[in-house]
Formats: structure tokens, sequence, C-alpha cells
């Protein structure tokens, strides 16, 4: 902890792929890395900008980006001329944009996601283990605590919103060497509740809604990512509460402020903690831990 | 006003779909066969981007408590009002009290029922259609049921006009022949082994029972994945990538391939190989289950080229209609 920096990853040149007549995709690197993740938000923060006739929609992923086009207003090379541009024109190490930093309050090991882990046991690697052991002994911790402690010690970007509608993944903000990895289920679980934590692969995520998923899961937040009826304060702009480029600080919490959270966002007068500053690769890269003290320490 | 007695097995309000929000996560929903979709509207004098109901095998039954102008195209599911069969692809008068019902399709899947005026129910973000994942859009943000009474929006003075039109044979699509959809292939295809590339061309694909908005699994040979070391955040399964965003019309293969439709998943972490081209994911939509379907290679100019000439085709079909009235 503390004095290591994170070296900015060599990516390759991208892959410039047509989605059929309307769509352009676009593979920056094979490999998750904040550097293929920050290009693919800055990329698509300039698509915005620049409102480029024909492109209907546009979407960063965690290392690779698309957009929806018009091919009647305008030809998928074009689209792709464009894209090469701005791709040319864009420095990651010094690209700054504004983000919210959101606190999101979990119970972890709560009673429904553990109902669940419990029903799904013969899908999973390990059935004599929670997800949480399970998880916690793959990354040489001790015990889950050790684990939910490393989980909620820094936080988490959101490099990718999708799936379903709110469905945030979100890249933990530490070096290579701190970042918590698992597999998925063996077998995709039929059934998750809504508002459940999860991590898969190198990425945590909140269900929006009950359904299906495949991801470890590890506890629950009062709070709602998605709210179709726009009822809470901070929904009035949007749906969804998370966008690509946010930032969630998950804390732990125990039941009681769970329940008194869940009060509130059910009467539908719960505000959001968050608070927006400008975030700098830059920086973050240069000292990673110190950066992620200074962000969260706005909310606290 | 329509009332429902029955709403049929999967029937909902769409319109062309709602556009801008695939970043949150959002697909465009929409009509599923765009085609038979924006010709009911031209017979009963709508633009375009009116709403229909789309039917899935097995119609709806409905009373119309005003006088209305109606079309049905897509799948034949032998509408008929009062008891008395009605042409499909055609422009009818119902009056107050008429029950329009349905038969289980004969050909094809999907059907459309315009009204001129369009079903009248509230816009989100920008469209009327329903995305039922979410309970937006459309009737309540869900499928049609018996008991729901949906209001027609205001009908244009001349739409009895319409009334008679038809769309020409060669306008009219035979469901049970089109069992080939064109494809891009590309994305992350470089995962495939040349093998499996070459099935996924060459193979007979089966519609299973899992088809529906949201994707379309077919069954058939098993593909391979070239062999490598996971790249960090990709998953352990040789089908898994780091997740990335699914354009609609996408063939994602888990193992055998799901082609991602109207309310499709956004985005996820399985390997994409390529894109049905637009014009023939309306087609795909009305292969029916335990159909066949053939992918066949075409390259991105032969997909505009087919997508010119749809909107050619479109455009004079409402030339004909307008001619007739």
């Amino acid at each position: 902890m503390g004095t290591e920096r994170i070296t900015p990853a060599e990516l390759p040149d991208p892959r410039y792929e047509y989605g059929a007549d309307d769509h352009v995709f676009v593979e920056l690197a094979e490999e998750m890395s904040f550097t293929a993740n920050f290009k693919a938000m800055a990329i698509t923060q300039q698509v915005a900008e620049r409102e480029i006739d024909g492109i209907v929609e546009n979407c960063p992923a965690n290392a690779s980006y698309m957009v929806r086009i018009d091919p009647d207003v305008i030809h998928p090379d074009e689209v792709i001329a464009e894209l090469k541009e701005i791709e040319a024109s864009i420095d990651i190490e010094n690209y700054e944009w504004e983000t919210r930093i959101i606190d999101i309050p979990v119970l972890f090991a709560d009673p429904w996601t553990h109902e669940t882990v419990m029903e799904f046991r013969e899908r999973h690697q390990d059935p004599d283990a929670t997800d949480l052991e399970y998880s916690a002994e793959l990354n040489g911790f001790d015990s889950a605590e050790d684990f939910i402690d490393a989980f909620v010690g820094a936080p988490h970007m959101v490099t990718m919103v999708g799936f379903v509608p709110g469905l945030p993944w979100c890249f933990q903000m530490v070096p290579r060497s701190e970042q918590l990895e698992v597999p998925k289920y063996v077998e995709p679980r039929t059934d998750t509740p809504s508002r459940a934590v999860g991590f898969g692969g190198a990425f945590s995520v909140v269900y929006p809604v009950q359904g299906a998923g495949g991801y470890q899961l590890y506890g629950r937040t009062p709070v709602e990512v998605l709210d179709t009826d726009q009822t809470l304060p901070d929904f009035g702009d949007s749906m969804v509460l998370p966008n690509p480029g946010d930032i969630l600080n998950y804390r732990r919490i125990d039941r009681d402020e769970y329940d008194a959270i869940r009060e509130e966002v059910e009467a539908g007068t719960y505000e959001y903690t968050y608070e927006t500053v400008e975030f700098s690769t830059d920086e973050f890269f240069e000292s990673p831990h110190e950066y992620n003290e200074q962000l969260v320490e706005v909310i606290e | 006003m329509i009332e429902l007695s029955d709403g049929g097995i999967a029937s909902t309000v769409q319109d062309r779909g709602r556009f801008g929000q695939y970043h949150i996560g959002m697909p465009p929903s929409g009509a599923m066969d765009q085609y038979a979709h924006t010709v009911a509207n031209y017979l009963v004098g709508n633009a375009a981007d009116s709403s229909t109901i789309e039917m899935t095998y097995q119609g709806i039954t409905a009373t119309f408590h005003e006088d209305a102008v109606i079309a049905v195209t897509g799948a034949d599911m032998s509408p008929s009002i009062n008891g008395e069969p009605i042409k499909t692809w055609t422009t009818h008068a119902v009056e107050s009290g008429d029950e329009l019902e349905f038969e289980f399709a004969t050909e094809g899947a999907r059907a459309y029922l315009a009204v001129a005026g369009g079903i009248d129910v509230p816009e989100v973000m920008g469209s009327q259609s329903t995305y039922t994942l979410v309970g937006i859009g459309g009737h309540e943000g869900r499928g049609l049921e018996a008991g729901d009474k949906l209001s027609i929006g205001d009908q244009p003075d001349e739409a009895s006009d319409f009334v008679g039109t038809q769309v020409a044979d060669e306008h009219i699509p035979n469901y049970a022949d089109e069992d080939t959809v064109r494809v891009v292939l590309g994305l992350t295809s470089y995962r495939l082994t040349d093998e499996s590339k070459e099935q996924l061309c060459n193979a007979e694909w089966k519609v299973s029972a899992e088809a529906d908005r949201v994707g379309y699994r077919l069954e058939g040979p098993d593909l391979e994945f070239k062999e490598r070391e996971q790249p960090f955040g990709a998953g352990t399964d040789p089908s898994n990538v780091v997740d990335l965003g699914y354009p609609v019309g996408s063939i994602q293969v888990p193992q055998s391939p799901i082609v991602l439709m109207q309310d499709a998943v956004t985005g996820g972490g399985y390997a994409t190989v390529g894109t049905v081209i637009s014009t023939d994911r309306g087609r795909l939509s009305q292969r029916q289950t335990h159909k066949s379907v053939y992918f066949e290679e075409v390259d991105v100019e032969a997909a505009l080229d087919a997508r010119n000439e749809q909107e050619d085709q479109l455009e004079q079909i409402r030339s004909e209609i307008r001619s007739e009235i």
C-alpha cells in the first residue's frame, strides 16, 4: 500500500468492426485496464461533444465502445474515419472529466442474497463454501471479513452500464497487484435478488432488477440503481443512477442502517450522498491510493 | 377505444423504437418486424412511427367501442370481424361494437394491427414501445391482457379514404420460404476457429423454444473457440471476453448462437461473431420455433444495398396506397 503507481497499459491498434449496416464496434484491447477504459470513455465523450449527424447511440464499454448509426444519414466508413481522427487526438494520460463520487451502502452477507447463494450451490465451483468464503480463499485472504475489507477499501469506477438498464460494471481503482478476481458461476443462476452486489471476472456489479445472473454474490444495497417511476429525487433527469465514468464507494453497513435507508427509499424521500469532482487520470495513475482517499473524503 | 377479451400470447404496443439510451442499458424495443409494422401504418394513413399492436403466434380478441380504420400485416393469423374472415395487408373499416378475432399463426410468427390514429399510450423517452423487462412504455409497461382498454389516437380526417386499399402481392413476404438471413461477420469473431466460422455460415440452425423479443437462440452444431490464455478481466470460459456492448442483431455465442433482437441485453461478456443486417432481423423474427435458419455472409455494402432496397420498396408501397385513395 501507499507508493505503488499505475503504469499506463500499452494498447494495440484499435480494431474497427462493422456491426452490420447500422453499428460500428471498436475494440481497444482484449485485456481490461484503466488505460483501455479511460480511452473508451474519452472517445465516446468526444463523440457526444461533436454531435455527429447520424450517430444514434454512443456506448462506452470496459475495453471497447460502439456506436449505432443511421446509415441513411452517414456511411459506416465515414463514421470510422471520424472515430479514427478522434482516437488520434486523445491524450489519455492528461485526460480529465467531471464525475460523481457516490456512496453505496452495502449489507454484506445479508439474508436475501445468502438464501440465493445457498439455493444455487450446485451451480458453484465450491458448493461447501459461501461466495464470500470462496472469493476470499481464491484471492489469498484469511477470512471473508478480510476480503470485504479489500472490497470496500478502495472505490470502484463505473466502466460500463448495460446488460439491463442501470446495471453498472465497476472496476476497483487499485493497481493490478491488488485487484480482486473471481470466476463467474459454473452455470448462471436463474434468480438473483434486486440490488444484490456481485463480482465476476474483475468487475463488481449491482443488479438493478430481480433476474438471472452469474456473478458471485456478497451483499445487498438498500439503495436503487434503477427507478423507472423516477420517484426518488436523484432520478429527476434519468431512470438510472450510475453513468459510465462515475465512481461508486461501497460502504459496509449493519442491518439497522439497511432497514432505515430502505424505509426512506420506499417512502421516496431518500437522497443519495454524492459529490461532483473533476477526475484526473494523471493524478490517479501517479498515486492511486492517495488520490482515492482524496476522492472519497468529499463524501465522508 | 378498443377493449380486449383476450390478450393473445405475447402482444405489446410497439413503434419504431426508443433511441439514445443504449449506454445506460436501455435497448430500443420497437416492432420486431419493422417492414410489416410500417406497411400496416401506411395502409391506414399513419406515419411510419405510429404505434401498432404486435402479436406473437396468437393474436388478441378485441371489441371496438368506436368506428375505426384498421389493417393487419405480418404473419397470417386469419383475422376475422364478427366471425367473417378479412384479408390481411388490406385496409378495413370497423364499426363500434365489432369484434376482431385472430387464429393461431399459420406462417410467420408476428402480426401487426394498425389503427388509423395509432394506439394512444404515453411516450416514455420519446417512444411508445413496450419494454416489459423493466415495465416501461406501451400499455402499463406490460403485455396486453384480457380486460385492457386501449385508446385510439386522433383519427386523420381522410382515414376512411384508405378503406379497401391493399398491398400488391409482390410486396407481401412469403414467410414459409424465408429461411436465410444475411450476416456481416466480425465483432470478436477472431475468437472462433476457422472451421467454426465456416460452420456458422454452412450449418442448418433451428429456432429454439427460447426465442423472444430479447433474443433468438438457435440450435445446431457446437462451435469451437481458438485456444488462448484468457486476458485479465475476461473470465475463465473460452467463450468469455472482457464485457462489451452488443449491437442489436449481433450473434453472441455462449455456445449455441443467440441473435439479439429489439429488447436485447445491451452488453455482456460473451464473444459476438457477427451481426444480422438490419433488414433481415425482421425476417428472422418471423421464423417460427423449430424452423430452419441459414446465415449467409455478406459485406457491409450489400447490407446497405439491402437496406436501401427495402426503403425504396416501402416508399413505393406508400405511394401505391396513396394513389388508390
